[in-house]
Order: C-alpha cells, then sequence, then structure tokens
C-alpha cells in the first residue's frame, strides 16, 4: 500500500516538475481554465447573494389591507384587534395614514409634489403578517377572503407575487449559469485534452521505450492523468481567486447601490465549501480531459524497433 | 526458448520481409542472427520481442504463443526479455540511473529493491559512477552499456539485442560482446543480430543466417521442431 502511494506520489511530483519545466505555456493553459471556470463561479455566487437575502421574505407572506376612505382609524383599530385574535397570524401592526403618509413622503422623493394635494390620499391600512406554519396558499386565500368579507376593506393583497418573480428570475437565472457551466466545462476538457495530446506527442520516444520495456498502459498513462489533475486544480485555484477579486472589486460599489435602495445586500465571498467544490470540479476535469486524450493517442504509440 | 515455425511476415506495405522461417534456439544458448542489411534480421528480433505477430506460422517465446497473447499480457510478456538496440535511445531528460530504473518501475518493483537491482546493473557494465549523469555526457560506447544495463535490469531469461556494436569501434565492440558472454554464462539466452561477421567468426559461437527473409541454419539443421514433425 505505502509502494503504491509512494509511486503515485513519484509520477504526481513527476508530472509537477515537467510543467513547471515549461512555465511559459503551462501558465497560459491555466489561465484558460481558470477563466473558463472562474465565470460560471462568480455568477453562482451572485445568485446565490440575491437568495440569500432574499431568503427571509421567501416564505413570510405578507398581507397588506387597505380600508376605504373615512373609515375612521377607531375602527380599524378594533378589526386590527379581532384579527389578532384570530388562528395563524403571528403580527397585525396598524398604519394610520397619517404614517403612511409621512413614510411616503420621506422614501419616495415626492415630498414636494405631495404638498400640492390637499388632504391626504392615503387610507388607513394593516400589515399583516400569518405565522410561517400557516403561510401556505389555500389558508392564505380563506384569510384574504375573511378580510376582503368586511364592508369597511377596499383591497387585500397578498404580497406573494414578487416574491414568486423573484424566485422565477433566480431559477431562470440558475438555469443560464447552469447551461454556461456545462459549455464551460466541456471548453476546459477540450483544453485539457489537447494539451495533453501535444504531450503525449512531443514525449513519443519516451513512451515508445517504456512501452518496449514492459509498461503497462496504465504505467504510462498515469503521469498524464497527473498533468491533467494538476492543470484542473491550478487553474480552480487560480479561479478562486480570480472570483474572489472580482467580489472584492464589485463589493463597495454594490453595498452603495443597495444601500441607495435602503437594502443591507452585500455580495457572498466564496467560502470553504465553494473553494472545495471549485477544485474538485477542476480537478475531475482537468483528469477527465487527459483521460479522454490518453485513451485516443497512448493506444496509438507502439514501439518501433 | 525461442521457436520459430514456419513464420512469415508480411508489411502492410506488401514486402514480405521473412518468409516460412523455421528455427529453434534453446534455453541458456548465445546465437547470432545475421545477414546483409533488410534480409530480414530486424523482423526476426522483432517477431520475438512481439513489437510484430507473424502473418503466418507460429513464434514461440519462452512458452509463449506470440499470436494468441492478448495486448492487455504483452507488458507482462515483454517484461520478462530484455532488449538492447543500435540506436540506444535513452531518455535524454533523465539520469542514468532513472534510464535503467524505468523497467523496474514499470514492474511496480518497491523502491528499495529498484536502488538495489539498478546499481547491481550499472555495476556489471561498469558504470556505476556515472549514475547521477545525464546520457548526453556519456560517450556513445557508455550510452550502449546504459542500454545494457536497462535490458539486464530486470534479469531476463532472454537478452535481445540489434546491432550493439553498430556505432562502435572494434575494441569496444569486443568489450560490448563481453558483456554480453558474461551474461550468457550465468543461463541467460543471448540472441545478437549483427552484420559484423569478423565478431561472429570470432566468437565460434552459432549463426543463424537470414538471406532474402529465408534462414539457412547451418548448426541448427539438426534440430528437430516437434510440430512439423507431427504433420510429415
Amino acid at each position: 500500500m505505502s509502494g503504491w502511494l509512494l509511486r503515485h506520489l513519484q509520477s504526481a511530483l513527476f508530472a509537477a516538475g515537467r510543467l513547471a519545466r515549461a512555465p511559459v505555456s503551462t501558465a497560459f493553459t491555466v489561465l484558460v481554465i481558470a477563466i473558463a471556470l472562474t465565470l460560471p463561479t462568480a455568477l453562482a455566487l451572485g445568485i446565490q447573494s440575491v437568495r440569500s437575502s432574499t431568503g427571509e421574505f421567501a416564505n413570510a407572506v405578507d398581507v397588506s389591507v387597505f380600508f376605504k376612505q373615512g373609515v375612521p382609524l377607531e375602527k380599524a383599530a378594533q378589526l386590527a384587534a379581532s384579527l389578532r385574535q384570530r388562528s395563524g397570524i403571528a403580527r397585525v401592526d396598524l398604519i394610520p395614514a397619517e404614517e403612511a403618509l409621512k413614510q411616503f413622503r420621506e422614501q419616495s422623493g415626492f415630498g414636494a409634489a405631495l404638498d400640492v394635494l390637499e388632504g391626504n390620499p392615503l387610507p388607513h391600512a394593516l400589515d399583516v403578517r400569518p405565522r410561517v406554519d400557516a403561510a401556505d396558499p389555500a389558508r392564505m386565500e380563506s384569510l384574504r377572503r375573511y378580510i376582503a368579507a368586511w364592508p369597511e376593506v377596499e383591497l387585500v393583497q397578498v404580497d406573494s407575487d414578487w416574491v414568486k418573480r423573484l424566485n422565477a428570475i433566480l431559477d431562470l437565472m440558475r438555469r443560464l449559469v447552469l447551461g454556461a457551466t456545462v459549455l464551460l466545462g466541456v471548453g476546459v476538457l477540450a483544453v485539457v485534452g489537447n494539451t495533453i495530446r501535444l504531450e503525449i506527442y512531443s514525449r513519443r520516444a519516451e513512451i515508445e521505450v517504456t512501452k518496449l520495456v514492459g509498461g503497462s498502459n496504465a504505467f504510462v498513462r498515469r503521469p498524464f492523468l497527473y498533468t491533467g489533475l494538476l492543470y484542473g486544480v491550478a487553474g480552480a485555484l487560480l479561479a478562486a481567486a480570480l472570483a474572489w477579486t472580482a467580489l472584492q472589486l464589485l463589493d463597495a460599489p454594490v453595498e452603495r447601490l443597495a444601500q441607495s435602495y435602503g437594502s443591507s445586500f452585500r455580495l457572498l465571498s466564496p467560502g470553504w465549501r465553494e473553494l472545495g467544490i471549485l477544485l474538485g470540479a477542476g480537478g475531475l476535469l482537468g483528469i477527465s480531459g487527459a483521460w479522454m486524450a490518453a485513451a485516443r493517442h497512448l493506444a496509438r504509440i507502439e514501439p518501433r524497433a | 526458448m525461442i521457436r520459430f515455425d514456419r513464420a512469415s511476415k508480411r508489411y502492410p506495405n506488401g514486402r514480405e520481409a521473412l518468409s516460412g522461417a523455421t528455427f529453434e534456439i534453446r534455453e541458456g544458448e548465445m546465437v547470432f542472427l545475421t545477414g546483409r542489411s533488410g534480409a530480414g534480421k530486424s523482423t526476426v528480433l522483432k517477431l520475438i520481442a512481439l513489437l510484430e505477430r507473424p502473418t503466418r506460422g507460429m513464434v514461440m517465446v519462452n512458452g509463449s504463443n506470440t499470436s494468441a497473447l492478448s495486448s492487455r499480457r504483452i507488458p507482462a510478456f515483454r517484461r520478462q526479455l530484455g532488449v538492447v538496440f543500435q540506436d540506444h535511445r535513452p531518455l535524454t531528460e533523465r539520469s542514468i540511473f532513472d534510464n535503467v530504473a524505468l523497467p523496474l518501475h514499470a514492474a511496480h518493483l518497491p523502491l528499495k529493491d529498484i536502488d538495489k537491482r539498478v546499481r547491481a546493473a550499472l555495476d556489471q557494465v561498469g558504470l556505476l559512477d556515472r549514475a547521477q549523469a545525464l546520457p548526453l555526457e556519456l560517450s556513445v560506447g557508455e550510452q550502449q552499456r546504459v542500454g545494457i544495463a536497462r535490458a539486464v535490469v530486470v534479469k531476463p531469461k532472454l537478452l535481445i539485442a540489434d546491432e550493439p556494436t553498430g556505432n562502435l569501434d572494434p575494441g569496444l565492440s569486443m568489450e560490448v560482446m563481453g558483456l554480453f558472454r558474461r551474461f550468457n554464462e550465468v543461463g541467460v539466452t543471448v540472441v545478437i543480430a549483427t552484420h559484423d561477421i569478423d565478431l561472429v567468426k570470432a566468437s565460434g559461437l552459432r549463426e543463424i543466417i537470414i538471406a532474402e527473409g529465408k534462414v539457412q541454419d547451418p548448426a541448427g539443421e539438426h534440430l528437430v521442431v516437434p510440430s512439423m514433425e507431427a504433420e510429415r
């Protein structure tokens, strides 16, 4: 077992030595692999950031209740109190019309325009949040009907539509990223495969001699597989560095943009888990590309006398 | 050890390099294959080393019918014989030690055994002190001895050599022949293809002459090839 391990270690070191002896071509191959891996990594992290920052809304569906104009605040407070008695309700906030106007004036930037209006166009409103375990569509619908049946209520709005849309958009983007990832993965396979193919032909004499002295196909193939593995892992490491750098550069502007919308949205930095996945994927692609090239081309090289 | 039974080899270009060759080389023998360039000597060696298979007839080497061996068994087959070539083809990037160690690595020997056996083989050809040199730092004669060390490091029962003295002056040729004779004395079957007739005559050893793809085996005529006997 230890002999087996030692032999593999030797092959790996040998492959690393070969790569180190041709630094320029090695660097270019690694760079191409890294770029192909960076793109899906950065996109996936972006989508994940959006998902994690919207995650808290995704399941908590609010119901907005708008009363008819002229319904007195006392009546609205009474209805809010009765709603709080109902099961499956986590919270009911009463938003008086004056407060709604104040908030709107502060947040919308239309303060001056509002001054032109006579009186308050906004009604009293309720912000009803159901308990998370009671937020399934059927119960939401029955809640909506219950509230809508009150004569004082003008409109009941279940705020789940935008969450559905956001999720649909995120889902679409995930699929696009998945598609891009598959294509770029095939690209990495092709790059590694072609590099290994050239390497095989430039080492033709060595392969012939090795086969002549009884080296099996597995023995001849092994250093090339390690070369592919090293290309893949090196490319993945560089891709992680590139993705991390890109996210660092984007972090401050994104935060500023998010803040201007009153959001605390932040881009996620790649963590150990992402690094692990990236290294695993890079290594697997590298070794697979090398395997495909070796399977095709090594068999064609037979010793001549 | 080696038995050719009406073995013929026709290459894809249509040239018949060997036609109906029948001869036997017994275990422990040292035999020369002679003949002009292109007469078929190299083809005979290729058929023995399983670089080629006969298109007709049969070649038996160390109990294996080369036509019947699956390609997966070829590496193991080649590991039991040592091959020396005229162009010794060292791997120029690797030290003499690593060149000689290659067949042992291919055979997955433990590293400490590899070290011991490579040193022994280099010692036998007188190159132990050059172990860490690169092949191109050596003279032609020394490079040829590296090739011999690489062939014998696996302790083969059969050693085949194609023009091993082709690039060497008479003094070095004698030296290399001396090496082969020493391996033969410890029981290794040795087959050497050469056109150096003087060397062959001086050795007094058995000579298999190949001319235009046909075998003349003056000393081996008394040998009976069993399968032919059965058919007669």
